[in-house]
């Protein structure tokens, strides 16, 4: 079979009459090997988690209990699932907050650093290749309070004080979560800063010291402002990855003490899995779904149309 | 895009001293570094020297917490599973993302980015979402407690955005070596085989190695899909073996440091294709 150029393909394209069979039979016997296996297990599922989360069904029998949007109104009224949501966003306003200005100032800090850096960039990455399970068993010893790290540390500024349970403490254990969201993936931020700031000339920064710029007006007018677009995606991706928090909660706290730390994944979890209520988890899969759907689609809208152009 | 070396900006005024610089990134590299540390040195107390002091080294080091992991099976047992999936995912993905790239870098055709777009509709589903009939759907498929019940909906989900992150490799390729390949008589099947798959080696290494890196951490799908222990993968195993021997710390830390080498490892060494993978995902995606 004798292949066409691209561009004569761009030509052949223009009307349905010119169909070239050839291409078609090509193009399908790329697209359907991947086709497959993805409509099969990420659109499919999608599609039937919407269809399940209008009945009642415990995932073994027909489907046939059909309730409408009971399912619905029972999670919007239930606390539990209020407070694992407001958990989430919780995490998403400290990460915002605390970790992404962190990571940020670190950034700044390694470029101007003559000697090392490479070190401390790999050092301060290393965190986020690693499993949430072993970070998590990791936090978990850090924080026991007989024996951990973190006591030890309390003992030796204040002797004999009474040694703390930070994740058996309804009132500490989110914090003392985010500590450990933060070990992990302030460096994966950094990393992103650290590429954005190499998309600025340095000419530009250059310029506005000759100028007679301070070092902070600098930062405050020229670099911060040519960073925007790395700023507005890592607040995307902390705020999405801090929506669907599951593995490091469901390893060192199972959403406990008492719901204390519960996020809508792990709600979902012990619905679905454990008590087998898959309408129910279904419809928590969908509400899930929209509240990044819906912050998705508003901050693209109004954050980061700029730039996509 | 690959990380390059920062340049120095050159202002006079600089906003904090070099000490003062080495300083906080030194106190930023020990809180990265002294829990890794920590964690490898009280694996080797018993347990009760382990609820006294946990900054101090052992009084003597104690090996049997490390040689009970390695002479039992199960850790084997698990570093294999994992590898296994890792592998098995790495290689599916690669094909699997590689063909439909191709097709939407390379080719013209009607209809081309209404179909990218539903390919790549798949990034708006975290897999939380469809985790529910996914599993439903496994167990008609008889995937429950098989390793290809990771594996594959692995691929799957890695699908959308590798093929993404590959269509902007691939549009690099000049239009001149399409039109050059075709005089030649170059098949479509030829030129993806033998012009774009050999020229795209790093893109294609830096997807395989963060593809690598989200299999081996994966910890949600295993804990659904697995039930036989013969069966888990290290992750799934840690978080089984933290429960099972919660009290036996010296054990548990010992276990965690053994599977901590061969990612630190592994990190090392392909430090470069993470960045590259994970920072050209983050700008085009």
């Amino acid at each position: 079979m004798a292949q066409p150029s691209s561009r004569a393909l761009g030509r052949a394209a223009v009307g349905w009459s010119r169909i070239r069979w050839g291409q078609v039979i090509t193009i399908a016997g790329f697209l359907l090997p991947a086709a497959i296996i993805y409509v099969g297990l990420v659109l499919l599922p999608v599609v039937q988690a919407v269809y399940f989360s209008f009945f009642r069904w415990n995932g073994l029998g027909p489907l046939e209990q059909f309730n409408g949007l009971a399912n619905y109104v029972r999670i919007l009224s239930d606390r539990a699932f209020l407070s694992a949501l407001g958990h989430n966003l919780q995490i998403a306003i400290l990460s915002l907050a605390f970790q992404l200005p962190l990571s940020l100032a670190l950034a700044l800090l390694i470029r101007e650093i003559r000697w090392g850096r490479a070190v401390f960039r790999t050092i301060f990455f290393l965190p986020f290749v690693l499993s949430e399970v072993v970070i998590g068993v990791i936090w978990n010893f850090i924080y026991r309070p007989q024996g951990g790290l973190i006591n030890a540390v309390l003992q030796m500024i204040a002797p004999g004080s009474e040694p703390s349970a930070l994740l058996a403490d309804p009132d500490t254990v989110l914090y003392a979560l985010f500590i450990v969201i933060t070990w992990k993936y302030f460096g994966y931020h950094m990393i992103l800063y650290i590429a954005g700031l190499q998309n600025i000339p340095a000419e530009i920064e250059e310029a506005a010291a000759i100028d007679g710029c301070s070092r902070l007006q600098t930062l405050r007018y020229i670099t911060l402002p040519l960073l925007g677009s790395t700023v507005r995606l890592t607040i995307y991706l902390s705020v999405l990855g801090s929506l669907q928090l599951f593995d490091l909660i469901w390893v060192m706290t199972t959403g406990g003490p008492v719901g204390a730390s519960d996020t809508m994944a792990t709600y979902l979890y012990k619905y679905g899995f454990q008590r087998f209520q898959l309408g129910y988890g279904s419809a928590v899969a969908v509400i899930l779904f929209l509240i990044c759907f819906g912050f998705s689609l508003v901050y693209q809208r109004f954050a980061m149309r700029s730039d996509y152009e | 895009m690959t990380i390059r070396e920062a340049h120095v900006p050159t202002s006079p005024a600089r906003w904090t001293t070099p000490l003062l610089q080495y300083v906080i990134t030194i106190l930023v590299a020990l809180i990265v570094l002294v829990p890794l540390l920590a964690t490898a040195i009280n694996g080797f107390k018993p347990n009760a020297e382990l609820m006294q002091q946990p900054f101090a080294l052992p009084k003597t080091w104690l090996w049997s917490n490390y040689t009970n992991v390695l002479q039992s099976n199960a850790f084997w047992r698990m570093l294999r599973n994992s590898v296994l999936v890792m592998i098995a995912t790495a290689v599916g993905v690669i094909v699997l993302a590689s063909m439909p790239a191709y097709v939407f870098s390379r080719m013209r055709f009607r209809g081309r980015e209404l179909l990218f777009n539903f390919f790549t509709l798949g990034l708006l589903f975290p897999i939380a979402v469809a985790i529910l009939p996914l599993y439903i759907t496994l167990r008609q498929l008889n995937l429950i407690d098989s390793l290809w019940g990771i594996i594959l909906p692995q691929i799957a989900f890695g699908l959308p955005g590798n093929i993404l992150i590959l269509r902007g490799f691939f549009a690099t390729i000049p239009q001149e070596l399409d039109e050059a390949a075709a005089m030649d008589g170059c098949s479509p099947v030829g030129y993806y085989l033998r012009i774009l798959l050999p020229l795209m080696r790093p893109a294609l290494a830096a997807v395989a190695v963060l593809t690598m890196v989200v299999s081996w951490n994966n910890f949600f799908l295993p804990l659904l899909v697995l039930n036989s222990e013969e069966l888990y993968t290290l992750p799934l195993g840690i978080q089984q073996f933290q429960g099972q021997f919660g009290t036996d710390w010296g054990r548990v830390l010992a276990f965690v440091t053994l599977a901590l080498v061969p990612t630190i490892g592994f990190y090392l060494l392909a430090e470069r294709q993470i960045v590259a993978g994970l920072t050209a995902g983050a700008v085009k995606g």
